[in-house]
């Protein structure tokens, strides 16, 4: 092992070996500038979140509640008991789910291009929303959004189903080499799903409003009960997707020095896939079809930051999050007292996004 | 020096090729290949485009499947595992992919992957490793910038950088220099050649300028369609009638002190016969 820790290379003087802690601020992901930007930026969408709307709550009354429900703190936030109800049952629940509804969205979205080496991977491109739109709505039509898990089960198998369809088709056709013919197959695998999905809606048309409003995508106003649902898989694929932020990187390089680096890239690509697909469909099941998310967030990172998944995993998390609850009070407040579907906020912003990252990409494409 | 081994595997064969074969999806590309590598060795692999050469360091890089004997530091590189490999043999490839926006940096420490733990990120001493093959191949100056904007000899010596931290026994080289200029060319492979004589590396590189490799080389097996046709010292490898029969050119070979040197020669009548038959030479390298 070369484990060299001196300071000047006797072999060749004048060059000088780092030592450990010089050598530390040179690897870019660990300076904490951005941790603190991210976690600020984070902080005040969800605050902003929490005060947006009709009830008048401040700035200064939401934070002390918050400060107050701590165990074992007692100050007075001055909210009535109305306002408290509104903060705790109807905003917070939904400014939590935004926010992981957007980070999980961002992040498998960053890991798909990861895993697919293409720029344009999305997990509304890729036709996993839409396969787990299918099977969401298979179990809405058949009564199953009142059990628990049906719904997010069968999104599940939609998503997977769906992804493996679209990786088969573009190996297949294009032997899986350029960006351009896995968003191809991705395309027609979505529109595939979407026909079917739609042909199942017609057939049902007692529950189409229901479909219909979930389709567009939007954030539940039902307490607590969606975040509790969807919280424990998405930590999970949170988790999954950060211990694999090196093997991204090295997935980077392309499959023949993946592999001589010691990498077993067919066996990393599977168990990453599935990991993104967990994710993105435990959020569509509950949250429906928000497109863009997934390609929007991690670029911005991308270009802001750097390339290294060390650093775009989580901060696409913390900016998605972010993202989302904007976007949400966008679409609460734009056409008030009336709401914006979410999905059609996120699609305003992000297909003019997705041009700009087709132009940014037009040679590697 | 003599290809005497080719016959008898020794324990200091870092690569041996028995009967070795390898295919790309029904073709075959490499058949009944026996060739010996001894360890501190730099052996060039020749041949005309499409021969096998990179379907052969792709088998010894455990990259595909092969045939036959194949043992590398006495294993066969598919019952090795893929760290384990990695730890023996690195491979630098003719044109590496450079992903957007990664440092020069961050590019080489990819190297220490065989070394981490599934899930882990490098740890000082890791850091250190890579601090020390920068300092030693002389990229200071740019590991911080990003790898896409480098040009191709930096590239190059950052790849050499990053197949170095995984601390091979082999050092397969793919081409090394054919995107380089002449200048390059030789300082690639100068520092090669510095390394393997500070570290004992061995080398087997795939070269298509035959006059380079005969400088740098111990040895050269000219591969012609996926067989040897030839495998011993330079100065015998290299004569006009073998190079007009494999390759279809029209050279000369002129002896010169530092080795046999190869120079083309243009063409007075119509072209050679065997050029006809030949299409692929225009082609890719494979």
């Amino acid at each position: 092992m070369t484990t060299s820790r001196t300071v000047e290379s006797t072999d060749h003087p004048g060059v000088t070996v780092p030592t450990a802690i010089r050598a530390w601020s040179r690897w870019r992901w660990v300076r904490p500038s951005r941790w603190v930007l991210a976690s600020i930026v984070l902080a005040g969408a969800l605050l902003l979140g929490a005060l947006v709307g009709p009830a008048g709550l401040t700035a200064r009354s939401v934070l002390l509640e918050l400060v107050g429900a701590l165990p074992g703190v007692h100050v007075d936030s001055g909210l009535t008991a109305q306002q408290q109800a509104i903060l705790w049952q109807i905003r917070l629940p939904r400014v939590v789910l935004g926010a992981l509804v957007g980070a999980s969205l961002a992040v498998s979205g960053a890991a798909y291009q990861g895993v697919f080496r293409n720029p344009l991977a999305d997990p509304y491109l890729l036709g996993v929303s839409a396969g787990a739109g299918l099977g969401a709505t298979l179990a809405i039509v058949q009564g199953g959004a009142g059990l628990p898990f049906v719904v997010p089960l069968l999104a599940f198998g939609g998503g997977l189903l769906a992804v493996a369809a679209t990786y088969a088709l573009g190996n297949t056709v294009g032997g899986g080499r350029t960006s351009a013919v896995i968003v191809l197959a991705g395309v027609a695998v979505a529109a595939f799903f979407s026909a079917v999905q739609n042909f199942v809606q017609q057939r049902f048309d007692d529950s189409l409003l229901a479909v219909y409003s979930w389709m567009l995508g939007r954030l539940s106003t039902n307490g607590w009960t969606d975040v509790v649902m969807v919280l424990p898989p998405v930590a999970l694929s949170w988790a999954l997707l950060l211990l694999h932020r090196r093997t991204l990187d090295v997935l980077a390089v392309g499959d023949v020095e993946a592999a001589s680096l010691g990498v077993d890239v067919a066996r990393v690509r599977l168990t990453l896939v599935l990991i993104a697909t967990l994710g993105t469909t435990s959020v569509v099941a509950v949250s429906g079809l928000i497109g863009f998310v997934g390609i929007i967030v991690p670029h911005a990172v991308r270009i802001v930051f750097g390339a290294s998944h060390r650093l775009l995993l989580p901060l696409s998390m913390t900016f998605g999050a972010a993202f989302l609850v904007l976007a949400d009070v966008v679409a609460r407040s734009a056409v008030a007292p009336a709401e914006l579907p979410i999905g059609v906020v996120t699609a305003l912003v992000g297909a003019p996004f997705f041009l700009v990252v087709l132009r940014r990409n037009k040679v590697a494409a | 020096m003599t290809p005497a081994s080719t016959t008898n595997p020794t324990s200091a064969d870092v690569l041996s090729c028995r009967g070795v074969g390898v295919h790309r999806g029904d073709n075959a590309v490499v058949s009944d290949l026996t060739m010996t590598v001894r360890t501190g060795e730099w052996v060039a692999l020749v041949g005309p485009n499409g021969a096998g050469k990179t379907s052969l360091l792709h088998a010894v890089a455990g990259l595909l499947p092969a045939t036959g004997e194949l043992r590398v530091d006495g294993h066969h590189p598919m019952a090795l595992g893929r760290r384990a490999l990695a730890r023996v043999v690195a491979l630098m490839p003719q044109r590496p992919v450079v992903p957007p926006g990664m440092s020069a940096r961050h590019l080489i420490a990819l190297g220490r992957t065989p070394y981490l733990g599934r899930f882990a990120t490098e740890s000082a001493a890791d850091r250190d490793a890579v601090d020390h093959e920068i300092a030693r191949l002389g990229l200071a100056g740019f590991a911080d910038r990003p790898a896409d904007q480098l040009s191709g000899g930096e590239l190059q010596r950052c790849i050499l950088a990053r197949a170095l931290c995984q601390q091979p026994r082999l050092l397969l080289l793919d081409e090394p220099t054919s995107a380089l200029d002449i200048g390059h060319q030789q300082t690639v492979l100068d520092l090669v050649d510095e390394l393997r004589a500070e570290r004992g590396l061995t080398v087997l590189a795939a070269m298509h300028d035959l006059t380079l490799a005969a400088q740098y080389a111990d040895r050269m097996v000219l591969l012609d369609q996926g067989r040897v046709v030839h495998d011993g010292p330079p100065a015998d490898v290299l004569s006009a009638a073998r190079l007009g029969a494999t390759y279809g050119a029209r050279v000369e070979v002129l002896d010169r002190p530092a080795g046999p040197a190869v120079v083309p020669i243009r063409a007075t009548q119509p072209p050679h016969p065997r050029a006809a038959h030949r299409p692929d030479q225009l082609g890719g390298t494979r």
